[in-house]
Order: structure tokens, then C-alpha cells, then sequence
């Protein structure tokens, strides 16, 4: 009997081993697949665009992108007012969104009292929630008028080389580019620089989140080792809390810009959507999702494959962004000794 | 003083042996409202090693992170009484936290070092507080590594990030950024609980060879690492300073039935 029951355990756990190893295969394929469907998409969705634009990168060739010509009458199309808008707007973005995240953060994760942490911090969530046509429509009616009577008149008379008085400012005069940046006499307050504003604006939220959330990960006994040699709270945060947490700081930053970059609605609502290219950030102008937000609708032929070929450009400038951000960790990295 | 006369406590056990570094007078803690040290009075001496032991929770580190003022980065916090370092209160609010945390080091319960490289870690502490050239500060860092025993393990990976460390050569890292800065004092928070026995050998030592030049206080859980490397000993219980005396004499003969039961393994 005893003999019986010993038999039979163990082809039991024979039995088990095999159910198990397979189960974990067919766990692994899952998960595989998965992965898989991701890179499927991505290359999906750039071979589809790239497919779609080759009529206008077969006709214009290279000139596709140096070209500033956009002119569905003659069926002329260039790439670069486009390309340029959404690099210029994206850069403007997170000039000013990076420091305000970082300010953000850094008084929630260190200065903050504990009281006012979460309500702050859950108010900063839920602008993260907010459509970006809301963000597009209050740019459009109350910042971009706002903008026009009480900041622009500012920004051209003191900066800008054209000022309604005739009289060139000092620092127009004297740094390069400063006085073209700023030169315009256009009435309308939507413009390159306002589009960036507002994109600043979207990406503060998911910026700063990111940040808080990760220099809270970083060791009290670090930081009061730090505090213990003398160093000050901006030394503490400079020193130790921005190098421990510099990978996933970075991560937050390429997230807020792979979002402007490719955000559409509010763009297309206040950049202007004028295919000229000017130096002055005050002009209107153009970047990629809003050219094809705009034209895609009414657009046929050789339109629509420039427009194919737009999104295409918007992977190819994505992807160029990501991989200066994989370089400049890997550099910061080999700094450290690592 | 008073309280502490009448409760039996001898607050300079060491009156014969040195000079006074610290002097700590009706101290009291409190955080959140909570009293969490009542009263301490006692006398550290100069160029010894002081150890304090005492159950979890007795106020032994919150003692300790009083002497450098580290509690202050927290809200909340308040210390009252006096605690005399050269004749000036330490715990006056004028006086600078900068020049408090250039006489006073610490190190951690658990090593820190910070992202950087070997070097940098050493040489960060000495910028907040000194200017020197590229060749002074090297001269400095190696001293610094060489007094905490680590210099020969790592003088040929200084640009080495210093996470690659093992844990006993964090912790000795962690001691020579605070040797670094030429303190007076240097306070040593349960240094050894999260290294292996032959670490905890290689830090004793140290602290064997270093109490020549600095005041050491050292808070252990371990009372036979009390016994090996203190000159006197200090024996808390719920946030009083229960005995403070010579420590063969802690470990001998104590005074009073409480340290007796915890150095006997009665409790803690």
C-alpha cells in the first residue's frame, strides 16, 4: 500500500514539472508577443507614412526639406517652415517648462509642507487631464489677446529691431540675433512664441510629476549626509538629488518634448498657421501637426503625400531628439566614472 | 545639573581623563510634541571615544543628530537646553550651521557615498568649506583616504564611480569625506550594523587609530563593540540618560539595577 502511494507521487510531480514549464512558455510567447506589438505599430506606422509620402520625396527629393515653399495652387510643396515651427515651438516649450517643473517639484519633494504636498500635487495631475483643444481655445481667446495688448508691445519695443517708436533698443543693438528674434509689426497675438507658451503650459504638468515623483525616491540618509558636510538645501538638491535621479529627470523632459512636439490641436489653434518662414518668434507660423491638421481634409494627390511625407519627418525628428537623449546620459554617465 | 545631582548622575565620569569637548546641559527633545529626551546633562571629553547604548527607541541617535543640528533640516523639531562645544551654544540659532557641520562630522548607519567618483566623494565636502588648488586638494584626499584605512584598496580607481565599492569600503569612504574636513568631533551612527563581521573589524580599528586626533561619539546597538572601543560609556532608556560612566566600569560594576539588566541581557 505504502509502497503504492510512493509510486504514484512520482509521476505527480513529474506531471507538475511538465504543466509548469509549459505554462511558463506560453507565459514568455505572451509576453514576447506583447513587446512585439509595440514594434510592429511603430514600424507600422512609419513605413505607412513613409509608403504615403513617396510621391513628394520622389518628386522634390532633397529639396523636400530645405524648401520653404508651400504652395498647394502650384502644387510646390517644402518641409522646412513646418520642420522649423515644430522645433522652434518644442525648444520654447521646454525653455520654460524645464525650470518651472524643476522649481515645482523640487519645493513639493523638499521645501513643501507635508499639508500642502498632496493638494498641490494632485492639482498638478489633473492639468495633465485637461484636453489640449480646452488648452488650444484658451489660447486662442484669453492668452493669445492677452499676449498681443500687454506682452508683445513690450517684447518689441525693448528687444525687438523694429519698435513702433523708431528707437532701437540697446540689447537689439548689441546681441546677435535678439532684434530679428523679436522684430514684427503683426497685430495678432498668435504667433510662434505664444504656441510655445502655451505648450509650456501642457508639458509643466507632465514634467514636474515625473520629477517630484522620482527625487522622492532618493535616500534620506543621502541627503542628510550631504546636509552634514555643510552643503546647503540647493547645494543638497544641485549635487546629489539631480545626479541620483539624472536618468528618470532626463525620461520626464524627452516625455514632455515627444509630447510637444507632436501635440496638434492647440498648436493649430494659436501658431497662426502662416507658410513663411521668418526669424522673428512673434510671426505666425507653422509646425507639422498643425499643417496637416489644417490641410489634410480638403487635400488630394500630391498635397496629401507631402502631408504623408510631414508625418514621416515628424518620426524621423522624434527619433533624432531620442537619440541625442540616449547620448547625452551615456556622456553624463562616463563623467561619473561609471 | 540639579535633576541630574539628584538622580545620582556624575556627569564628567571623565574629568580626570580629559578635557570637556562637548558640554551638554538639561537638554530636552521633542518632536511632534513628543518628549523624546528628558533632561540630559553630560560632559563628552576630548580625544576619547564615547559610546552610547541603549534599547531602540531610547533617543540614543536622536541624541547624536542633535550634536551636528542634522534634525533642524526637518520641521517640526525642537531642542532646548544647551549644548556647549568651545565655550559657544550650538544649539543658538545664530550659530552657523556651516561652521557647526565643518567641526562636527557624521557618518551613517548605512554607507552613502554619493553618485560620483571616489574622489569627488572626498573632495565634495572639502569645497563647501575650503578653497584649494587641483594639487592641495589632492594632497587632502589622499590624507583623508589614508587615515580611514582606504587609500591602498582604491588609490588606482579615484575616478571610479564609488557605488562599485564594497560595503565596508563605502563606509570607510563615508568616514574619510568626513575626515575630510578636519572636524573636531566626528559622530559615528551605529557605523558598523550593516557590514560583516571582518568590515566591523576594519572600522573598530579605525576608530581605535583616530580617536587621537578626533572626539568620537558612537552610538552602537552592539554593547560588545561598546565595551572594545569606548573609553566611556553612556547608557540611555527611554529618553534619559540613565548612567554615564568609564565604560570598564559600565561593564563591571554599573551603578544602577536598569544598566545592569540591559548589559546582562535582561531586556533591550
Amino acid at each position: 500500500m505504502q509502497a503504492n502511494e510512493a509510486a504514484a507521487a512520482v509521476p505527480i510531480q513529474e506531471v507538475r514539472a511538465h504543466r509548469d514549464a509549459r505554462d511558463d512558455r506560453l507565459f514568455g510567447w505572451l509576453l514576447k508577443g506583447c513587446a512585439l506589438l509595440v514594434l510592429a505599430s511603430l514600424l507600422g506606422a512609419a513605413g505607412a507614412t513613409l509608403w504615403g509620402g513617396r510621391d513628394a520625396f520622389m518628386h522634390f527629393g532633397f529639396g523636400f526639406l530645405t524648401s520653404s515653399e508651400w504652395n498647394p495652387s502650384d502644387d510646390v510643396y517644402g518641409a522646412l517652415v513646418p520642420v522649423f515651427g515644430t522645433l522652434i515651438t518644442s525648444f520654447i516649450a521646454l525653455f520654460i517648462a524645464v525650470p518651472v517643473s524643476f522649481g515645482i517639484a523640487l519645493y513639493l519633494s523638499e521645501v513643501a509642507p507635508p499639508w500642502l504636498r498632496t493638494p498641490v500635487s494632485s492639482a498638478i495631475e489633473l492639468l495633465a487631464g485637461i484636453p489640449s483643444i480646452i488648452y488650444g481655445m484658451w489660447g486662442l481667446f484669453v492668452f493669445a489677446p492677452f499676449f498681443a495688448d500687454h506682452v508683445k508691445p513690450w517684447l518689441t519695443s525693448y528687444l525687438g529691431n523694429q519698435p513702433d517708436d523708431g528707437k532701437v533698443s540697446w540689447v537689439a543693438e548689441h546681441i546677435p540675433f535678439i532684434g530679428r528674434m523679436f522684430g514684427n509689426d503683426n497685430p495678432f497675438g498668435g504667433s510662434v512664441l505664444t504656441a510655445g507658451i502655451v505648450l509650456a503650459i501642457m508639458i509643466i504638468p507632465f514634467i514636474s510629476s515625473v520629477m517630484r515623483e522620482v527625487f522622492q525616491t532618493v535616500p534620506t540618509r543621502l541627503k542628510e549626509s550631504a546636509y552634514a558636510l555643510g552643503s546647503s538645501t540647493w547645494e543638497v538638491v544641485w549635487d546629489i538629488v539631480l545626479p541620483y535621479t539624472r536618468s528618470a529627470v532626463i525620461g520626464g523632459i524627452f516625455l514632455g518634448l515627444g509630447r510637444a512636439l507632436g501635440e496638434t490641436m492647440a498648436v493649430t489653434f494659436i501658431i497662426g498657421n502662416k507658410m513663411k518662414l521668418s526669424p522673428s518668434l512673434l510671426d505666425p507660423g507653422a509646425s507639422i501637426a498643425s499643417t496637416i491638421a489644417n490641410q489634410f481634409g480638403e487635400a488630394a494627390g500630391l498635397q496629401k503625400s507631402a502631408l504623408m511625407a510631414l508625418a514621416f519627418l515628424l518620426f524621423v525628428v522624434t527619433f533624432i531628439v531620442l537619440m541625442i537623449a540616449r547620448l547625452m546620459l551615456r556622456r553624463l554617465a562616463h563623467k561619473e566614472g561609471r | 545639573m540639579t535633576e541630574s545631582a539628584a538622580a545620582g548622575i556624575h556627569p564628567q565620569p571623565a574629568a580626570a581623563l580629559a578635557p570637556t569637548k562637548l558640554r551638554v546641559r538639561d537638554l530636552n527633545f521633542y518632536y511632534n510634541g513628543f518628549h523624546a529626551l528628558k533632561g540630559i546633562n553630560m560632559d563628552i571629553p576630548e580625544k576619547k571615544v564615547t559610546a552610547i547604548i541603549g534599547p531602540s527607541g531610547c533617543g540614543k541617535s536622536t541624541l547624536l543628530r542633535i550634536f551636528n543640528r542634522i534634525y533642524a533640516i526637518y520641521p517640526k523639531l525642537e531642542a532646548k537646553g544647551e549644548i556647549m562645544l568651545d565655550e559657544e551654544n550650538i544649539l543658538d540659532t545664530r550659530y552657523s550651521m556651516n561652521k557647526l557641520r565643518s567641526k562636527v562630522g557624521m557618518v551613517f548607519q548605512k554607507p552613502v557615498p554619493f553618485p560620483m567618483t571616489i574622489f569627488e566623494n572626498v573632495a565634495y565636502g572639502i569645497r563647501h568649506h575650503e578653497r584649494l588648488s587641483r594639487a592641495d586638494m589632492e594632497i587632502r584626499v589622499e590624507q583623508a583616504l589614508r587615515s580611514a584605512a582606504l587609500w591602498d584598496e582604491v588609490k588606482d580607481k579615484l575616478k571610479q564611480n564609488a557605488l562599485g565599492l564594497s560595503g565596508g569600503q563605502q563606509q570607510r569612504l563615508c568616514i574619510a569625506r568626513g575626515i575630510a574636513l578636519k572636524p573636531e568631533v566626528l559622530l559615528l551612527d551605529e557605523p558598523t550594523s550593516a557590514l560583516d563581521p571582518i568590515a566591523t573589524g576594519r572600522i573598530e580599528q579605525l576608530v581605535e587609530e583616530l580617536k587621537s586626533e578626533y572626539t568620537i561619539v558612537i552610538v552602537t546597538h552592539n554593547m560588545q563593540q561598546a565595551a572594545r572601543c569606548s573609553d566611556l560609556t553612556a547608557f540611555m532608556y527611554l529618553g534619559e540618560l540613565i548612567e554615564f560612566d568609564r565604560t570598564e566600569q559600565i561593564f563591571t560594576k554599573p551603578g544602577k539595577k536598569q544598566t545592569e539588566d540591559y548589559i546582562t541581557g535582561r531586556f533591550g
